[in-house]
């Protein structure tokens, strides 16, 4: 039973093989490259610490990813709001027995990795909203009590999330979430009314933030303020960047971030290293390259048949351009620093298997692109 | 089967679902376009203020001190040179935690709580920029351990540098001065100073060491090194070396200095050596001395106080910056002006009978019941007072003081190179007038007659003067530093010559009638003459000979029998209170006086009489008796001086020959 929903379907083997997008697959490629140069930037020109797990941990996920794409899309349906109960459960579990590190609890052990249960609950808001929004008729949209049941959905993670303490995966969370509803016809005016809503709310959020918090927001609007403290990573990391120049300094000759004057280069500013090493040029290369991933996320959707498909892919395309742009915002100076991995190219193993998972069910969405979904 | 209305659902669905989906795409393009706009600013626009932010961020500069130029003898024996010593600075910027910074060096360098003090207060005077000096001579010892723990001392910094060491220690200190470090007046007050200015950089504190201290400072250097964040050098881009000081030459022969200093251990005095004819100083000491290599690493208190409570004054270089009454020394050129001046003859004869009397003071001369009849040379040979307060009464204080000035009193010897040396008094009524608003007394004519009262010299004044005595009345120009340019065959040449030209011509006494201009004359050009008659010049040269060699001059005691050292000299016992009547009824030995109380005593001198080149002068602070004290000392003195010629000579003509 379980195998036949599981990946018994219509077509062959060869069939399935031919319809993976395979452009989306080089493009993951390439930019598993450029993240491997990266990693080898930052350990001093050798193969060390980070270019060894870094590859471990791609290669390892991109073969589930691999393996993941062929599971039908109608499991991922099905299994929807479970993965959904599972993650936050995980969320639960780090409130209480989390391993804490840098001064916020945000990992469960599991003998020999620790998972972060945030990343993942990215992509399951995204899932389960998908299939709370698949049946959903346009008139029963607006409904209120049809609302109030995603928002709740939404709220209980990002409580939890906001409690580690880890603002900015929350937000993703949430704006992942908000996506998918924006996308399944949620009427503007809810929006416009949450909008001005938080607006207005904006002092008393700000209240609440953490002393560190708030000392973030106010450093980025005046990181001189504090150059040697809170301002220290918007500053050293807008003037690696601008240094890069067009061509950029070169590989392995980012001296800004190989004289350590920036931290969390390999995960936070994982792009300003990439931009002073390979300057003006290499940035607009790598957004190319996102642009494409992202588009041909956007064209799997189309290509899909039930909705639950579609929004998935569309959700999916929003939230990894929200990673992505909230990154480069950051480390550009445009947004505060919250801490958000770029996808593919930051260090770290959750963001890896989140992002992988992720693209293994718009994989399938591609093979199965014909299913219908009742 | 999905129903009608399903279906129409699921189209208008679509449609909403689709044009969420443009729009989503279309805020896709707008903020990748926002962010590539910002790139385009960062990495374009303002690639430069970044470029230069980052190099700021990586590349500092150490200003490298700079080589302190070395100071030599005549012979090229180092008197001053650099001795490589291990240094600890502290970059405040970089600190982060001050007081445990201090604490890790406690142990590390094993300092005590005296160190640390003086730590902080010098800390306490800084500027947050500026950088600490924690130690400027570090045992090898300390320094290998700092460097094993240098890792964890964020903003210390060990340094090679250099450090002054004085070879001779005491002996040279009075010729050459010694370092200490940099203060803030001394900083303010010379640019090249200023220029150079590194932590810890030691400049002249006196002598020559701070009057040529722009010459031997040199130019610092630089080193660009590029640092991580934690101000950690990474790689040294690239260096300015930093240039050497000039080395610089004094005419001093240490042999001939050590024994001088020598010669005065214990007491307080002078001895200086001039060479005639190039005015090449051979030594100047001074006693007592200290050692200098004290100060280079900042005197400690127990021997700065040992130095400043001595009671003879080490720290003054009695040479050029004592004054005394030049006493009987004066009476040769009392006797040259009142030739020259046509005021006496040499067979004017005047009775001593001890003492004479003028305007009810009584004026005594030193030889009890007096010297019976007395001519010029005698006087001068005896040292009659009696005789010289006739001869001055008759020349008058203001025609003394023109002569006196001609032959180098009154004015500074070494020009700026000594900030300490004095200028002494050459008194006239002229001076008086300007300088006491009082006027002259005829009194006060006579005792200077025998070089007491207002006049006041230096030993160094006093040699310049027999000097010149002894070229035979030619100006020369005294040096300490060595001139290569300078040709004692040429200056030699031009006095003989000179001299030749009464023998050579036919009617001598025109020639002297010509030179009768030069009696008011103050300022005479270099190795030209500056007597009217050179005959003057001869007799007076001719009495001091007598006064050292013949039965009955007052240095005949401490002749020289052998021609090769045979010197010409004058004893002088300066006064240094007034002695009263009861005084000079008891007649007291020198020992029984006390010793502030008791005379100076003066000798000068030239040698080798029959072809002099030399000429020397002696002081000993309340010695007594010149003739009993001082005189003693310049033989054993000349007689280093003649020995030491031979070697001076090939020295000379080896340098001449190049030059």
């Amino acid at each position: 039973m379980l195998r036949q929903r599981l990946y018994t379907s219509q077509y062959s083997f060869f069939d399935k093989l031919k319809s993976i997008d395979y452009f989306l697959v080089f493009l993951i490629l390439i930019l598993a490259a450029i993240s491997f140069m990266v990693m080898y930037s930052i350990d001093g020109g050798k193969i060390a610490y980070y270019t060894k797990n870094h590859f471990i941990r791609f290669s390892v996920f991109f073969v589930l990813f691999l393996f993941l794409s062929f599971v039908r899309i109608r499991f991922w349906f099905i299994s929807s709001y479970i993965f959904y109960l599972i993650i936050l459960a995980m969320l639960v579990m780090v409130f209480y027995f989390g391993v804490t590190a840098s001064g916020s609890q945000r990992w469960i052990n599991l003998y020999f990795i620790n998972i972060q249960p945030s990343e993942l609950m990215k992509i399951a808001i995204i899932i389960c909203f998908a299939r709370y929004y698949h049946r959903m008729q346009s008139a029963d949209l607006q409904n209120f009590k049809n609302i109030f049941l995603p928002l709740v959905l939404l709220t209980i993670p990002c409580i939890f999330v906001v409690a580690q303490p880890d603002l900015g995966t929350a937000i993703l969370i949430a704006i992942s979430g908000i996506f998918v509803m924006w996308i399944a016809g949620l009427n503007i005016k809810y929006f416009v009314y949450t909008g001005i809503m938080l607006l207005v709310s904006t002092p008393f959020i700000i209240s609440l933030l953490k002393p560190y918090q708030k000392l973030r927001i106010l450093t980025f609007f005046n990181p001189e303020r504090d150059p040697l403290g809170a301002g220290y990573q918007i500053i050293q990391s807008k003037i690696a960047i601008g240094s890069g120049g067009f061509f950029g300094k070169g590989f392995l000759k980012g001296t800004q971030s190989y004289l350590e004057f920036l931290p969390e280069k390999h995960t936070d500013f994982i792009f300003t290293l990439y931009a002073e090493e390979f300057g003006f040029i290499g940035c607009l290369f790598l957004l190319l390259i996102y642009i494409l991933l992202i588009y041909r996320i956007v064209r799997i959707g189309f290509l899909s048949r039930s909705f639950f498909a579609k929004l998935y892919c569309f959700g999916f395309s929003a939230a990894i351009f929200a990673y992505i742009f909230v990154n480069m915002s950051m480390v550009l100076g445009i947004v505060p620093i919250v801490g958000s991995p770029l996808p593919i190219l930051s260090y770290g193993g959750s963001s890896m298997l989140t992002i992988m998972i992720g693209f293994a069910i718009v994989m399938s969405c591609k093979i199965y692109n014909t299913d219908q979904i009742s | 089967m999905l129903s009608q209305k399903e279906i129409r659902s699921s189209f208008s669905k679509n449609e909403i679902i689709n044009r969420r989906v443009f729009l989503l795409a279309a805020a896709k393009i707008v903020l990748f376009g926002g962010m590539t706009y910002r790139l385009f600013n960062l990495q374009i626009s303002d690639r430069e203020k970044y470029l230069l932010l980052s190099d700021k961020n990586r590349l500092r500069e150490w200003k490298t001190p700079p080589q302190r130029g070395i100071i030599t003898d005549y012979f090229n024996n180092v008197i001053a040179e650099n001795d490589r010593v291990f240094q600890l600075h502290v970059n405040l910027e970089e600190v982060k935690d001050f007081n445990n910074l201090i604490v890790r060096l406690k142990t590390i360098l094993n300092l005590n709580n005296n160190n640390l003090r003086y730590i902080y207060k010098k800390v306490s005077k800084l500027k947050p920029w500026d950088t600490l000096v924690v130690s400027d001579n570090l045992t090898w010892e300390q320094f290998s351990r700092l460097n094993l723990y240098l890792h964890e001392l964020q903003g210390a910094e060990p340094v090679l540098s250099s450090a002054r060491n004085y070879p001779y220690d005491k002996d040279l200190v009075h010729v050459v001065g010694y370092v200490g470090e940099a203060s803030a007046k001394d900083i303010m007050s010379n640019e090249k100073i200023q220029s150079n200015y590194v932590p810890g950089l030691k400049v002249g504190k006196s002598g020559l060491e701070k009057s040529l201290e722009g010459d031997l400072i040199g130019r610092y250097g630089i080193k660009r090194y590029e640092v991580n964040a934690y101000g950690k050098r990474i790689s040294q881009i690239n260096q300015v070396e930093s240039i050497k000081g000039k080395k610089v030459t004094t005419t001093i022969d240490v042999e001939c200095q050590q024994l001088a200093q020598n010669l005065l251990k214990g007491q307080s005095g002078s001895i200086c050596a001039m060479d005639i004819y190039t005015g090449e100083i051979i030594a100047m000491a001074s006693s007592p001395t200290y050692d200098p290599n004290k100060f280079t690493h900042g005197i400690n208190i127990k021997d700065w106080n040992e130095i400043k409570n001595n009671p003879l004054k080490p720290l003054i270089n009695k040479s050029l910056a004592g004054l005394y009454s030049p006493g009987s020394i004066i009476k040769p050129l009392v006797a040259l002006a009142a030739l020259e001046f046509d005021i006496i003859k040499p067979n004017m004869t005047v009775k001593c009978e001890e003492v004479i009397e003028l305007y009810g003071q009584k004026y005594h001369c030193w030889k009890k019941k007096g010297h019976g009849f007395m001519r010029l040379r005698n006087a001068i040979k005896q040292s009659c007072d009696i005789y010289f307060y006739e001869v001055a009464r008759l020349l008058g204080v203001d025609r003394l003081s023109i002569l006196a000035k001609r032959y180098g009193l009154g004015s500074k010897v070494l020009g700026d190179l000594y900030i300490d040396e004095k200028i002494g008094i050459v008194p006239s009524t002229k001076w008086k007038l300007e300088n006491l608003g009082l006027p002259w007394y005829l009194g006060e004519t006579i005792i200077t007659g025998i070089g007491q009262g207002y006049i006041q010299s230096t030993p160094l004044q006093l040699c310049l003067m027999t000097a010149q005595l002894a070229n035979g009345g030619y100006k020369i120009k005294p040096q300490i530093i060595l001139d290569d340019e300078l040709n004692y065959e040429d200056i030699r040449s031009m006095i003989k010559l000179d001299l030749e030209k009464y023998n050579l011509s036919s009617n001598p006494k025109k020639l002297i009638e010509l030179n009768k201009d030069i009696l008011q004359e103050q300022n005479i050009e270099l190795y030209k003459p500056m007597y009217r008659n050179p005959e003057n010049v001869k007799f007076v040269l001719e009495a001091m000979f007598a006064s050292t060699n013949e039965l009955y001059g007052t240095s005949f005691n401490s002749r020289h029998e052998d021609e090769k050292y045979q010197f010409a000299g004058k004893t002088g016992t300066s006064q240094v209170r007034r002695i009263t009547e009861a005084e000079r009824e008891a007649d007291l030995k020198i020992s029984e006086i006390e010793y502030k109380n008791r005379d100076h005593a003066l000798y000068v001198a030239f040698a080798p009489y029959k072809d002099p080149r030399y000429a020397i002068s002696v002081l000993i602070e309340h010695g007594g008796s010149g003739s009993k004290v001082a005189a003693p000392i310049a033989n054993k003195f000349i007689k280093k001086i003649i020995d030491r010629h031979k070697f001076r000579e090939f020295k000379r003509i080896k340098v001449n020959d190049l030059a």
